[in-house]
């Protein structure tokens, strides 16, 4: 098994971390890995995004240029990779933010509407949270016990408290 | 891990005592690692005015028998140079970590392997070598700090972690040596640690008014630098055995040549990777006999060519030895690289 994930979204959206919680999943489940983020002028104004290869052989090149997973958070990271995810690859994005749905057939897209879902369950920002939670749901990649031990080694101590609230947001996700 | 913060934390446990910084995209992660543990670790962090004054504080420090590091990308590396020239001239034991971005000038703050002549043939003035190590994951990383620390110690010479953007910036799994044996080079015979009176006092020096004594010097410098060459040489060679195409990369562009090396194999093409680990001393031995069976060698980097130039003197131009490389800052895919693969290939069928 190998997989390359790719999470875009604006600066600020978790993109980051939505992919060091599946880079930890994959820790935790003895996997392969590797976590890339950009750092280059796109995450000074534009679409920042992260690389995470999951694998049960080492990791060559961390890019992750033709992502089994797409993540996008926004539109511009939505219209920017769509056509490179790879044919049978599945793509998760925020249905209220993509404004022109691509047509491509040999791909599975999952557009919800994570906006308007976390504004009505109350979960603040977690829009990241939902769509990882949709990802998780259909990918069956990680089980929920093993996200949630992911979870409590990304959040500092002083953040345990979005430990319970994240949870929810990727089980809502889940059900989406 | 992030791997320049698996660099920092290598260094503290390799009793590193005095780390001298001047932050800088894509390294600062180490350096604001630096700043928060190495005082709890009974160390010196200082943030210095500026790159030079960074490394001359290294040499200080080195000379007082301390180990002691600094750390920068591209741009800070060509002005830390003349203070690396000095340590040299000194025999100064040091470690400098370059985490390269593209260039020349200020360049682009992306991942690129361009300063892999500056590290191996030019790093400052007059004529000398430094240790040159390529880690290609974030677990080499810790590795090679250790090592890099033990072997500059022995031969008294500056060593560098060439690593670049794209390894500083990741993160992979990571474990850390329980216990890390430092201080195995008795340093007593030269170090400025204070004469107590008790003494003759030592002298860190590199200038020689006379010219046949900073000959005499040089020499005998030289002849250190070739046990060195015959003790300290490492590469990776991964399915050389019965490769007809040896593709030769080091650090983040090894990663990409590896994935493309294994599609080519998926693809019936009998490729591999041969992968210096050490720059300089560069890895012939190694290298010669992974390129024993094959008919084309494909180097591949980060930069418009410049490890192709050791490739070539390495094997004395026994086979014909192609190119590819994306530089400033832009990393190759592996579908490229397998592209020049089949290239070489489709030539002999």
């Amino acid at each position: 098994m190998t997989k390359g994930i790719l999470i875009a979204g604006f600066g600020g959206q978790g993109a980051l971390f939505v992919g060091k919680i599946l880079a930890y999943c994959g820790l935790i489940e003895g996997k392969e890995l590797s976590w890339l983020p950009s750092y280059g002028p796109e995450m000074r104004g534009g679409t920042a995004n992260c690389s995470v290869w999951i694998s049960d052989e080492p990791v060559g090149s961390p890019q992750v240029l033709e992502p089994d997973y797409l993540i996008a958070m926004n539109y511009p990271s939505y219209a920017k990779f769509i056509n490179k995810v790879s044919p049978d690859g599945m793509v998760f994005a925020d249905s209220s933010l993509v404004e022109e749905k691509s047509d491509r057939q040999d791909i599975k897209q999952f557009l919800i509407p994570a906006g308007d879902i976390v504004v009505e369950k109350q979960l603040g920002n977690a829009i990241n949270m939902v769509l990882l939670g949709k990802l998780l749901a259909e990918t069956k990649l990680f089980s929920l016990e093993t996200v949630q031990k992911a979870m409590e080694k990304c959040l500092p101590p002083k953040k345990a408290k979005f430990i319970v609230s994240n949870m929810n947001a990727i089980k809502v996700g889940m059900e989406s | 891990m992030k791997g320049n913060e698996a660099m920092a934390e290598a260094a503290i446990r390799a009793g590193c005592k005095a780390f001298f910084g001047y932050p800088i995209t894509p390294q600062t992660e180490l350096s604001a690692y630096m700043a928060k543990y190495m005082e709890k670790s009974g160390g010196v962090f200082l943030q210095a005015e500026s790159e030079v004054a960074a490394i001359n504080m290294v040499y200080g420090a080195s000379a007082s028998g301390q180990r002691a590091m600094t750390s920068s990308s591209s741009p800070g590396i060509s002005l830390k140079a003349e203070g690396i020239s000095y340590l040299a001239g000194s025999d100064l034991p040091a470690v400098i970590i370059n985490v390269q971005r593209g260039g020349p000038g200020l360049g682009s703050i992306q991942p690129a392997q361009q300063d892999y002549w500056q590290a191996t043939h030019a790093m400052g003035h007059g004529d000398f070598h430094i240790l040159v190590f390529a880690p290609a994951s974030v677990q080499e990383m810790v590795d090679l700090i250790i090592e890099a620390f033990d072997t500059s110690d022995e031969y008294r010479m500056p060593a560098m972690i060439l690593a670049d953007g794209l390894l500083g910036q990741m993160m992979e799994p990571v474990s850390f040596p329980d216990e890390v044996k430092i201080d195995k080079v008795d340093k007593s015979g030269w170090a400025c640690s204070g004469h107590k009176m008790q003494r003759e006092h030592h002298i860190v020096n590199s200038l020689y008014i006379e010219a046949e004594k900073c000959e005499e010097v040089v020499r005998k410098r030289f002849e250190r630098y070739a046990i060195v060459e015959e003790k300290v040489h490492k590469a990776e060679v991964y399915m050389c055995d019965d490769a007809d195409i040896v593709l030769t990369a080091y650090g983040a562009s090894a990663r990409v040549a590896k994935s493309a090396v294994n599609q080519a194999r998926k693809l019936g093409i009998k490729a591999g990777l041969c992968r210096p680990i050490t720059l300089w001393p560069f890895p012939k031995k190694e290298l010669n006999e992974a390129v024993k069976n094959a008919s084309d060698v494909l180097c591949v980097e980060m930069s418009m060519g410049q490890m192709v130039d050791d490739v070539r003197l390495a094997i004395n131009c026994s086979k014909p030895v192609h190119f590819f490389g994306r530089c400033g800052g832009v990393i190759p895919s592996p579908k490229e690289v397998l592209e020049e693969i089949k290239k070489l290939a489709g030539g002999k069928q």
